[in-house]
């Protein structure tokens, strides 16, 4: 990833679409081309000096989910390429989607997650670096259907812990959520390992897989 | 010979006869069961205020309603047109609860009607055939004489039996207007639900927001360490009210159902519940927004009443459609291995339902047995539009 990333951007509504690209801007990113359909977007999307997208899902010319199907079309076409799709709500559906059309380097947020600015742009970059992140909303909803499962026997921590790992984030990310040392973060991803039987993995990445493949995301 | 003909012969002109005289005879021989049930019937009716009755004419209205079917049957085939079952369906409940139904469907009425003429005029003419082929020598007769007897006879059972094209109006209008005027109900009612979201969640929301920021106005020159915060919650209240808005969004109609159609939007639909949803077929097209949405929201209450009620391990939804695309049934099956015992008219959800199905001349049956399963059949007739849905990425029935 070079220093100052460039990205496409797609948005439909010009509002969003100037304060998206003034908001990546100011982080230290490159706005390469911001588009507001899913035909320039596709066209966008063939420039080889890119390192990634942030999408809207809705877009015309449908007005449906233009921007999911782009970003999995552009995952087929050069995987492994970084996307993080926007949207108004979010689909566990959409979710399971995204995850299958590769492995790491993809996001899925609710737009309103944009107004925390330091979080979203954090979510941009994990997701550059070959990370997944994922809304917490999608994160609760699949929890709770979990209600009667393994999960039982997890702390409220460690829930708290899990839900965290799910949405993609780093230890360090999780211990200043939660108000806790980096050390009792990892202390606490132990003990959950340990107790769902999952494979004790460094790689931040891998990790957040093998948490949503025990969710069954 | 050597050039068969492809289609298969027509029945042998003697034969078709033979089989007519069968259905005469058949016709002379109810007189003893039809007699029964016509006694039966009477005799219950009159003694139905002192109980005994009760059984009688639940005894009749099986074996009148065998023999109407058959004579329907038979009417259909001498007249070269299907005649269908006029009854209206039984409500689920006691036997009272039934007898009232069959006494409150006029077709009973007349099917009492149809017996006084199958054991006078109507036995005369099957019995005039049948003996014209039993004395031979009236055979000539017989040959000309079987099939404009029987068709008249046909023709007389079929205007006691079936109703008019007139009468089916007049029910179609009728049942329409019920229909209509539960369907401008339900959406003023959902109008006024909107309403009430609109204004007690969002409205109230943004208010609190300006609120905030009008506060964080006046502190900033005060106290800025204040302000700031304020200015933060005014940010969380603005989250909220997003998140209001979106579930007001998906009352009115769920995005995904707009983006993937009603299976997408179901299966959707399956991975938010917190017991797992088994989503089964595919269909072959799209139905009409009006009805894709209404069937949507019958799925949504029928799995939630479910999640509340049936304390189940599993449901299922199967999707179908039957008929060509321009002019079929859309079937939607909802199931769970609960302990059954749900009671339609209990909550206001499923008659909500009910009624929006049935502004799309949809029904929705249900059966659900103490001890389960609860099964809901859902079914509108409409047209699909060959437009598919999106392709799809993931095998999606759920869960993976």
């Amino acid at each position: 990833m070079r220093a100052e990333p460039r990205l496409v951007l797609a948005e439909d509504n010009a509002l969003l679409r100037a304060g998206l690209t003034q908001l990546l801007e100011g982080s230290g990113f490159v706005v390469a081309r911001a588009v507001d359909n899913a035909v320039e977007l596709d066209e966008a999307l063939l420039e080889p000096e890119l390192d990634g997208a942030v999408l809207d899902v809705r877009m015309p010319p449908t007005f449906t989910d233009e921007g999911l199907r782009a970003a999995i079309a552009v995952r087929a076409r050069r995987p492994g390429f970084p996307v993080l799709v926007l949207s108004q709500y979010v689909e566990q559906l959409y979710a399971r989607e995204l995850l299958a059309s590769g492995d790491g380097a993809v996001g899925y947020l609710l737009k309103d997650r944009v107004s925390d600015v330091r979080e979203f742009v954090d979510g941009v970059r994990r997701v550059l670096a070959g990370g997944t992140v994922l809304d917490p909303e999608v994160v609760a909803a699949v929890m709770a259907r979990h209600r009667e499962q393994p999960l039982d026997r997890l702390t409220v921590r460690e829930r708290e812990v899990l839900a965290l790992m799910a949405e993609g984030r780093s230890n360090a990310s999780i211990a200043g959520a939660l108000h806790v040392t980096e050390k009792a973060v990892a202390k606490h991803i132990n003990s959950i390992f340990a107790k769902l039987d999952l494979p004790v993995d460094l790689e931040v990445n891998r990790r957040v897989q093998a948490v949503l493949a025990y969710l069954r995301l | 010979m050597s050039d068969h003909h492809p289609v298969p012969e027509p029945e042998e002109a003697h034969v078709a006869r033979l089989r007519l005289t069968w259905y005469a005879a058949e016709q002379v021989l109810w007189m003893v069961p039809l007699v029964l049930g016509l006694v039966l019937f009477l005799v219950g009716g009159l003694l139905v205020a002192v109980w005994v009755g009760v059984p009688l004419v639940a005894a009749a209205i099986p074996l009148i309603r065998a023999l109407t079917r058959r004579q329907r049957h038979i009417a259909g085939e001498i007249l070269g047109v299907e005649l269908p079952s006029p009854y209206r369906p039984l409500p689920e409940g006691g036997p009272l609860v039934r007898l009232r139904a069959v006494a409150a469907d006029p077709m009973t009425w007349r099917d009492l009607v149809w017996i006084l003429w199958a054991i006078t005029f109507g036995w005369a003419i099957s019995l005039i055939v049948v003996v014209l082929l039993l004395g031979v020598a009236t055979g000539f007769f017989w040959w000309f004489g079987c099939y404009p007897l029987l068709w008249m006879r046909s023709q007389v059972d079929r205007v006691l039996l079936t109703y008019g094209s007139t009468e089916t109006l007049e029910r179609r209008v009728a049942a329409l207007t019920i229909s209509r005027a539960e369907a401008v109900d339900h959406s003023a009612a959902e109008l006024r639900r909107l309403e009430r979201d609109l204004h007690d969640g969002t409205q109230a929301r943004l208010v609190a927001v300006s609120m905030s920021l009008g506060m964080a106005e006046e502190l900033f020159e005060r106290d800025p360490e204040a302000a700031r915060r304020t200015v933060s919650e005014a940010r969380a209240a603005t989250s909220a009210a997003i998140a209001d808005l979106r579930s007001v969004v998906r009352g009115i109609h769920p995005p995904v159902l707009a983006d993937r159609g009603l299976d997408g939007a179901i299966r959707a639909l399956a991975l938010d519940m917190a017991v797992p949803v088994q989503v089964v077929g595919e269909l072959p097209g799209r139905p009409p927004a009006p009805i894709e949405s209404a069937v949507y929201f019958a799925v949504a209450e029928c799995l939630a009443n479910a999640s509340k009620h049936a304390g189940h391990q599993q449901a299922w939804v199967e999707l179908s459609y039957a008929g060509s695309p321009g002019a079929g049934v859309l079937r939607v099956v909802v199931g769970d291995d609960g302990h059954g015992g749900a009671d339609v008219d209990a909550g206001t959800g499923m008659r909500g339902v009910m009624r929006r199905l049935a502004a799309f001349d949809g029904t929705m049956t249900v059966s659900s047995p103490d001890g389960g399963p609860t099964i809901v059949t859902l079914e509108v007739p409409c047209a699909l539009s060959l437009a598919s849905s999106s392709p799809r990425t993931t095998p999606s029935s759920a869960p993976a």
